[in-house]
């Protein structure tokens, strides 16, 4: 059934975003307009991390790798080749990093890609366990990646990284993306491949029952994560103009967790809702690894205590709040049932 | 690769596989009664270390100060199971495994806030890294007494799990935690027991780390925690003889692989990880491990 309402809704929402993207870009002060761009990758990466660890229900602890690679891949085609010449100062690049280059776009979708292969050669062995074990391969693939980051500075200019990268990415291309993102994510939370991967969340047997093949489902939803992963790691790349590998650690990983955790695992929804406010909160709260002066008294700077912060609110929330802000459900679900209930209890 | 060399690099082995077991120990017997992956454990490592730097600062003798630290360590062990596992025993397994990581980063970041990030040199006593000659081989003492130590720390929990009534109770606890209360054991306080075991364990080997790489940070605790819970795996998880060949082999393979070809040296850290998806590819239960599904050790 086609309900046009729903659909004019959606597009004259889906505008409203892109005006206020558009308008952001062009008036907003460059610190507020960093702060919409972190925001911007943090949906970006806390979407897609959301597929496979809340709506599949596969913890996987992998995205750090995954943006490692996007935002690698990105940055070695999106740097001009005289730059690179100059900048690899350990070995010379390789014949192939040296002479690639092509312009953003397809750039950061070859990062993407590239994402999305390792994703599907790394499905084969990964998903042969399940649970606790999946959480530790994939954290270990995530330390691989930047051992071997380190280890080819052929390719990757070793534990130097590589700056001067062109910053093309600007809130208009995060925004949009971050966009894209949120709309494909509802698309496949609704579609058939979406509901497989709810039921293999929730149980995984009763889904092979059911005629679910669970290694494609699971396949398909970690592919897509890091699809976008990347994608996501190619635009930071370009928003920070340097890249090392040492910022792919899983600290990146660990505060996409909170993200997604803060918002309720698989409700997309509330990953965006948590990459708002956390987003906005992380940059709030640099102030504690700064110098602290209270009553006078200067305690000077703890670098850490920020961190320190968002574990205790990790913990809080598993202890006392573990189904998150939105639960498992859709900003749109809870206000049905919102409303549902009120005409109930009026009749 | 000749003779000397390889005497030399197979005690290497030995004492880092020594470590690895050390902590692998308390991987395994974690995850044998609560079925989680004690993401804290390696960090109980560095709580380990960092308290003997710290308290051997503050003027007391090194042994006294190993000693406090590994029973500060132990308490450190109780005090995440109490605070954090223990409210979630009935929870889903997901919610225990994020607190388990909340409480390492906890742990990390804490440390760097309250000691500085900046690495820190670890002074182990003269005894302790004197350097003797064996024919051609130079060693430091130290790389004798840790797989000693480690032999007879692994005997002293072997005859915990095998001779007591707390082993006895351990080794119910892995099978099914409900029979075991309906027995009127005290299922809290039999875990209890199981965290002071692996944490001071985890701050033995620890200490052990620090001695031989005498350079300490409130982060040396991942890397080594992550190698550990490989080679419990590899040695089949749960099985406490296991985690201690997992421990040896992986210890092994590291120094000779980096040893014959120097090349690899940079991804030394990687071999685990390997090992690790080897494993779970054709052999997930281990070495010594059975059905994943029934607790033993």
């Amino acid at each position: 059934m086609f309900d046009f309402k729903r659909f004019i809704r959606n597009i004259v929402l889906i505008l409203a975003t892109l005006a206020f993207i558009y308008y952001a870009q062009k008036s907003m002060d460059s610190y507020n307009l960093s702060i919409l761009m972190n925001i911007g990758i943090f949906a970006i990466l806390a979407l897609s991390y959301n597929l496979i660890n809340g709506v599949a229900g596969q913890f996987s602890l992998e995205p750090n790798g995954f943006v490692a690679i996007g935002a690698y891949f990105t940055a070695i085609l999106i740097i001009p080749p005289e730059t690179k010449l100059d900048m690899f100062a350990l070995v010379d690049p390789a014949p192939i990093v040296a002479s690639a280059h092509m312009s953003f776009l397809p750039a950061v979708l070859i990062g993407g890609f590239a994402a999305m292969l390792v994703a599907m050669l790394l499905a084969l062995p990964v998903f042969r366990v399940r649970g606790d074990y999946l959480a530790i391969v994939t954290l270990g693939f995530g330390f691989i990646i930047r051992i071997f980051a380190i280890n080819n500075p052929e390719y990757t200019n070793g534990a130097m990284g590589l700056n001067d990268i062109p910053e093309y990415a600007n809130f208009i291309w995060i925004g949009t993306i971050a966009l894209i993102t949120f709309i494909v994510m509802i698309h496949i939370i609704y579609s058939k491949y979406g509901r497989s991967m709810k039921a293999v969340r929730d149980d995984e047997d009763a889904a092979t029952a059911m005629g679910i093949n669970t290694f494609k489902i699971k396949t398909l939803a970690f592919m897509t994560s890091a699809f976008f992963e990347g994608v996501g790691g190619g635009l930071l790349a370009s928003m920070l103009t340097t890249i090392t590998p040492d910022q792919f650690s899983f600290l990146l990983t660990f505060q996409l967790l909170i993200f997604i955790v803060l918002g309720g695992l698989g409700s997309m929804s509330g990953a965006l809702f948590a990459s708002i406010l956390l987003g906005w909160g992380l940059e709030k709260l640099r102030i504690l690894d700064e110098n602290i002066t209270l009553f006078g008294h200067d305690f000077g700077a703890h670098p850490g205590l920020r961190m320190v912060v968002f574990s205790i609110i990790l913990l809080l929330m598993m202890l006392y709040a573990r189904r998150g802000v939105f639960g498992d459900r859709e900003l749109t679900d809870i206000i049905r049932d919102y409303k549902r209930k009120k005409l109930e209890s009026k009749k | 690769m000749d003779f000397q060399t390889f005497l030399q690099q197979l005690v290497n082995g030995a004492s880092l596989g020594s470590m690895y077991a050390l902590i692998a120990i308390g991987y395994t017997m974690v995850y044998g009664v609560l079925r989680l992956i004690n993401f804290a454990h390696g960090d109980l490592m560095m709580v380990g270390a960092f308290m003997t730097l710290i308290i051997s600062e503050l003027g007391l003798p090194f042994e006294a100060s190993v000693l406090i630290a590994i029973i500060i360590t132990a308490l450190v062990g109780i005090l995440t199971d109490k605070i954090a596992y223990k409210p979630l025993r009935d929870a889903p397994k997901i919610s225990l495994l994020i607190t388990a990581i909340g409480i390492s980063f906890f742990l990390e970041n804490l440390f760097t806030v309250v000691f500085g990030g900046i690495p820190r040199a670890f002074k182990a006593p003269e005894y302790l890294t004197k350097i003797f000659h064996l024919g051609e081989v130079y060693l430091p003492i130290s790389v004798i007494i840790i797989p000693t130590v480690t032999l007879l720390v692994l005997a002293i929990v072997l005859w915990i799990l095998y001779k007591t009534k707390y082993g006895m109770a351990i080794r119910a606890l892995a099978f099914d935690i409900n029979t075991v209360r309906l027995m009127g054991i005290n299922a809290d306080r039999i875990i209890m027991i199981v965290f002071i075991i692996g944490s001071s364990l985890a701050a033995i080997g620890g200490i052990f780390y620090a001695i031989s790489y005498p350079s300490i940070d409130p982060l040396m605790g991942i890397i080594v925690g992550l190698k550990a819970f490989a080679a419990a795996v590899l040695g089949g998880i749960g099985s406490v003889g296991g985690a201690v060949i997992g421990g040896f082999i992986l210890g092994f393979t590291e120094i000779f692989v980096v040893a014959s070809f120097p090349e690899l040296g940079g991804y030394k850290d990687a071999f685990a990880f390997f090992f690790l998806i080897l494993v779970l590819l054709f052999k997930p239960t281990g070495i010594m491990g059975q059905d994943l599904e029934r607790g033993r050790f």
